[in-house]
C-alpha cells in the first residue's frame, strides 16, 4: 500500500544489533521554521550573524540553570551501554544515532569551551569547536531524538538523552535555526488554544455531531459539553481527539465514562489541548504558556477538577511540571490527584463498580498494548509504583476477552518509541519514523504470529497518528492501532441503551472489520 | 517549488501546499494530482469540493469522521468510511486532498 523511497528495515526473528553504517541518516534534517513561525515565539527570524558566540553563551547559560544537564555532560564514562538502546540506532543503522554519539556532539562542544582541559588541550579531551558544521549536525542528530528517554533506562549514571536533545534544540531555536512543525504548532496553540488551529465554531460542530453519532448507535443522549461553568470536571485533551482516527473513538469514550458514572464534566474551547510541544523544543517559557491556559480555563469555567486525555507527552508535562509552571491549584478539590489521568478516573470507576463494561463488545479483536514511552518513563499513574503499566493493561483486560503483552523488553519501562515521538510527527521525517518504528514493529509482528493479535492499543495521540501512518510499510493495516478508551467504549453498558437494533448493527460492523482484516 | 499552470505561477511551501487559499483554481487541484500520478476522478472532486466548502464556514478543514459522515451522504454509505477515503488519497484523506483544495496541511498530532 504505501510506497517507500527508501529501504524499509526488515524484520528478523528476533532482535539484533545492526552492523553500522556511517552517515546512514546525514541526509535527514526536517524543514527550518520560517521567520514567521520563529518570530512569534520571540526566536530570531534566521540564523543570526553572531550566531556560535550566542549559541555558546546560551549553552552557558543552560547548564547553570539545569544542574541535571551539566552533570548529564560531565559524567559518561563511555561504557557503551546505551549504544544499542535507541530505536532509532536499531532502524536506521546510523552510529550517530547511539545515544552516547549523540550527546557527544553536545558534549564536545561543552568540554570546549566550559572545560579546563578543553580549553587547554581540546584534541585530547574530545573537545572541538563549534562550527558551522557541528551546528548543521545538531539539526541533523536532535531531529533523530525523539526524547523518549530509553537509553536512560539502561545508562548505568541514569544520563538522559532527552534533556540534552531539548537543550540543544533550545539553543537553536536562541540562534535562529527552529523546526518548522513543532514552532508552527506551539504559535498556533498560543493564539487558537490548540495545535489543529481548531476555531471554536468547528470544534462546536464536530462535538455535536459526534453526540448524534452516539446517539444513533446507542440510543442514548451522552453529552460532549463545552466551556459549561460549573462543571466538575474539566477535561484537557489533545486535539487529535477532535480530527484524528482512532483518536475520536477515545474521546467518545471518556464522554460515556464520564456519562455513566454522573460526572458533571466540560472540555474547554480556550484550552482545548493537552499536548505542549514546548517540552520538545526545551522551552521553558512556551511550555509555560500552554500550560497557564488551562490553569485560566480552571478558573474560568469554576471546576474541581483537571483530568488529562490519552496524550503521552502531555501527560509528562501534566504529571511532573503542571504544578512548577502554573500551580499552586489550590482552588481545585484536594481529595482528587491534580491533575488526573482519564485511564486513573475510568480505573476507578470500573473498580467500584460505578461502570460495567461488557468484553464481549471487543471480541473482534485480540489486544496487545503499546506503552508510550512519556507516561512509561517519565511520570506515573495511581497510588503505587508501576501503575502507569498496571492501570491501562487492568483496563483493556476488564474491557476485552483477548490481551496479550508483547515481549518483555519491548514494553513498560523498556518501551520502544513509536518513532514518531518529540516533535518528529512529520511528513518531512517519514524515512526516520518508518525506520525508527522497526524495534516495536518486530515486537507487534511476533504477537501477531505467535498469540493471533490483531489491534495495538495506545494512550497517545503521537503514537496512534505515527502508527496508522508507518503501519502499511510493515503489512500491516492503518486501523490495526486503537485507542484504550476506544476499547472501553465498544464495551460499557450504557443505562437506557437500545439493545435490539444497535446490537445487530454492531455485530454488522465487526463482521466487515473482520473480513476487512482477513482481506 | 511554485506550482505553473496556464503559464501562471502559484507559490507554494516546502511541502507543495498553496500559499495563499484565495489563488486557488481547479486547474490547481487537477495540476496537481497529474503531478502525482493520480488524475481526478468525480468521486475526488466531491471530497475536494466538500473540504473547500467547510473550510470556507470553519477555517479549518474538517474531522476524518465529519468528512467520511459527509461523503457517505453524497456518495453512498459504502463509501462513507476512511478506508475508502485512503484509496482515494493514499497520502490520507486529511493531508493529500486538502492540498488539491487548497487548504492549509492540518498540523499537530495528527
Amino acid at each position: 500500500m504505501a510506497v517507500a523511497k527508501f529501504d524499509v528495515p526488515e524484520l528478523k526473528e528476533y532482535p539484533i544489533i545492526p552492523k553500522l553504517q556511517k552517515d546512514a541518516m546525514a541526509h535527514s534534517a526536517p524543514y527550518v521554521a520560517k521567520e514567521e513561525f520563529q518570530t512569534k515565539l520571540g526566536y530570531p527570524g534566521e540564523l543570526i550573524d553572531n550566531w556560535k558566540e550566542v549559541a555558546i553563551e546560551k549553552m552557558g547559560e543552560l547548564t547553570n540553570k539545569y544542574r541535571s544537564l551539566s552533570v548529564y555532560l560531565d559524567s559518561c564514562v563511555k561504557c557503551g551501554a546505551c549504544t544499542d538502546k535507541c530505536h532509532y540506532y536499531l532502524g536506521t543503522t546510523d552510529p550517530k544515532n547511539m545515544p552516547v554519539a549523540r550527546q557527544d556532539l553536545f558534549r564536545k562542544v561543552y568540554r570546549r569551551y566550559y572545560t579546563l582541559a578543553g580549553k587547554i588541550v581540546p584534541k585530547l579531551v574530545g573537545a572541538e569547536d563549534l562550527t558551522e558544521e557541528v551546528l548543521d549536525d545538531w539539526y541533523t542528530y536532535f531531529h533523530q531524538c525523539s526524547q523518549c528517554r530509553r537509553c536512560s533506562v539502561y545508562c548505568p549514571y541514569g544520563i538522559d538523552t532527552a534533556e540534552i536533545s531539548m537543550a540543544a534544540r533550545e539553543i537553536m531555536d536562541t540562534v535562529g535555526k527552529g523546526q518548522k512543525y513543532c514552532n508552527e504548532i506551539i504559535g498556533k496553540a498560543q493564539v487558537l488554544g490548540n495545535n489543529l488551529g481548531l476555531p471554536e465554531p468547528a470544534l462546536i460542530d464536530t462535538l455535536e455531531g459526534l453526540e448524534e453519532d452516539i446517539e444513533d448507535e446507542t440510543g442514548v443522549q451522552v453529552k460532549m459539553p463545552l466551556d459549561v461553568k460549573g462543571a466538575d470536571v474539566l477535561l484537557i485533551t489533545p486535539s487529535a481527539d477532535f480530527f484524528a482516527e482512532p483518536h475520536i473513538d477515545g474521546l467518545i469514550g471518556y464522554a460515556k465514562v464520564f456519562h455513566e458514572a454522573g460526572i458533571s464534566w466540560t472540555m474547554s474551547s480556550y484550552a482545548s489541548e493537552a499536548a505542549n510541544f514546548g517540552m520538545f523544543i526545551g522551552s521553558y517559557e512556551n511550555m509555560q504558556k500552554l500550560a497557564l491556559r488551562i490553569r485560566q480555563a480552571a478558573l474560568d469555567l469554576g471546576v474541581k477538577r483537571i483530568v488529562f486525555g490519552e496524550c503521552g507527552h502531555a501527560w509528562r508535562v501534566a504529571y511532573s511540571f503542571l504544578n512548577t509552571l502554573a500551580g499552586p491549584f489550590d482552588f481545585l478539590d484536594q481529595n482528587y490527584p491534580v491533575p488526573q489521568h482519564i485511564c486513573e478516573v475510568t480505573h476507578g470507576l470500573i473498580q467500584d463498580g460505578t461502570i460495567k463494561l461488557d468484553k464481549s463488545g471487543n471480541d473482534h479483536m485480540t489486544l496487545t498494548y503499546h506503552d508510550s514511552c512519556n507516561v512509561a518513563r517519565a511520570s506515573r499513574m495511581g497510588d503505587t509504583p508501576g501503575g502507569q503499566f498496571t492501570i491501562p493493561r487492568d483496563i483493556i483486560r476488564a474491557s476485552c476477552n483477548n490481551f496479550y503483552d508483547m515481549p518483555e523488553h519491548s514494553i513498560k519501562e523498556g518501551t520502544y518509541c513509536c518513532g514518531g515521538g518529540g516533535g518528529l510527527l512529520t511528513d518531512d521525517l517519514i524515512e526516520l519514523r518508518v525506520k525508527g518504528a522497526m524495534p516495536r514493529m518486530q515486537a507487534l509482528k511476533q504477537v501477531t504470529e505467535q498469540n493471533g493479535v490483531t489491534h495495538m492499543a495506545a494512550i497517545c495521540a503521537i503514537c496512534k497518528s505515527q502508527f496508522s501512518k508507518i503501519f502499511p510499510y510493515y503489512d500491516f493495516q492503518m486501523d490495526q492501532i486503537v485507542s484504550v478508551h476506544q476499547l472501553v467504549s465498544n464495551a460499557i453498558v450504557l443505562t437506557g441503551q437500545t439493545d435490539g437494533e444497535s446490537d445487530e448493527e454492531n455485530s454488522d460492523n465487526d463482521d466487515s472489520k473482520d473480513a476487512e482484516q482477513a482481506a | 517549488m511554485p506550482i505553473e499552470v496556464d503559464g501562471q505561477s502559484y507559490e507554494t511551501d516546502e511541502e507543495g501546499y498553496l500559499a495563499d487559499l484565495n489563488q486557488w483554481r481547479p486547474e490547481l487541484a487537477t495540476a496537481m494530482a497529474d503531478a502525482d500520478g493520480a488524475p481526478l476522478t468525480e468521486d475526488h472532486w466531491e471530497v475536494v469540493n466538500f473540504l473547500r466548502e467547510y473550510y470556507e464556514e470553519y477555517q479549518i478543514a474538517p474531522a476524518v469522521r465529519v468528512l467520511t459522515k459527509a461523503i457517505g451522504k453524497k456518495l453512498g454509505k459504502e463509501k462513507g468510511n476512511s478506508k475508502y477515503l485512503y484509496e482515494l488519497f493514499p497520502y490520507g484523506p486529511a493531508k493529500q486532498a486538502c492540498k488539491y483544495a487548497g487548504l492549509p496541511k492540518p498540523t499537530g498530532c495528527v
